[in-house]
């Protein structure tokens, strides 16, 4: 047990799960037929790339891994801001969420 | 420490993310991700990206999934409603994911010995310099042209979400 306490993570680890998030995120944008969850499949997609920079940051101890999640996150918040509204359009044009049903780009 | 923290916190990551798939109701699914950020907050603390892992709670946990939660609530979005349509993702799309893990594992876990600080800045340069000050000293100084521009992007996105979830009259469009 003690030595389990003081043990290193091996950054291996750390990379298996951003690519683990990565790929669950692409299934949920496969799988999902609700618009909001296929968006949200989507913000899990930029969360398992966001671990694998912060970990290569630790790894090279450089502060440009960090840096780029930064923009990453605002970069995310404005697509979500954008892709929300645009959600609230199509709902309102449409009455649905279902993405089988919003299969023409005109209205 | 370190290992039970990451091995606890990686469980409710992917856990969180399983559910999220699992659900059929939007507002699960957005709980279930809210879960899965936060796990990754800790996990970012565990990776000595200080700053990063308050960010990640405030902007992502915070914001974006209080904004996720408004939609859903706004548009009454229901149980997911599933369709004859398209089969394709069966054939193509899982066995491609598959394929997608399996290089990205191999390659992930064979990595070692990835180099020294080779990238420019370092992270833990003078001693008593925290996480937030070597990363604020970077981002105001040789990248401040970038962290402007976010800001205009920002805006831009701002006013797009307005005008793009704005309720036009169309009588009133109409008579102009």
């Amino acid at each position: 047990m003690s030595h389990l306490l003081q043990q290193e993570v091996p950054l291996n680890l750390y990379l298996l799960l951003s690519a683990i998030l990565f790929c669950l995120g692409v299934v949920g944008f496969l799988i999902k037929r609700n618009l909001i969850t296929v968006f949200m499949s989507i913000e899990l997609m930029l969360n398992g790339v966001n671990l694998s920079f912060v970990t290569f940051a630790h790894q090279w101890h450089a502060v440009k891994g960090q840096i780029f999640v930064f923009f990453v996150m605002m970069v995310a918040a404005a697509e979500a801001a954008v892709g929300l509204a645009i959600i609230i359009a199509v709902f309102r044009a449409r009455a649905t969420l279902a993405v089988d049903r919003i299969d023409l780009m005109k209205l | 420490m370190h290992l039970i923290l990451f091995i606890l916190f990686a469980a409710f990551c992917l856990a969180g993310a399983v559910n999220l798939l699992f659900q059929t109701h939007p507002i699960n699914s957005a709980l279930s991700l809210i879960v899965v950020m936060v796990s990754l907050a800790v996990l970012y603390l565990l990776l000595g990206a200080e700053f990063l892992a308050a960010a990640q709670v405030i902007v992502y946990a915070g914001a974006i999934m209080v904004l996720f939660t408004f939609v859903v609530m706004l548009l009454n979005a229901g149980r997911e409603e599933r369709t004859r349509g398209s089969r394709a993702y069966i054939v193509v799309g899982f066995p491609a994911v598959v394929i997608l893990l399996a290089i990205a594992a191999t390659v992930v876990l064979h990595i070692n010995g990835l180099g020294g600080s080779a990238f420019g800045d370092s992270l833990s340069g003078a001693p008593g310099s925290t996480n937030l000050e070597q990363l604020s000293e970077v981002l105001f100084t040789k990248l401040l042209l970038p962290f402007e521009v976010t800001s205009v992007l920002i805006l831009v996105a701002i006013l797009g979400a307005v005008a793009l979830a704005r309720h036009t009259e169309p009588e009133r469009t109409a008579g102009k």
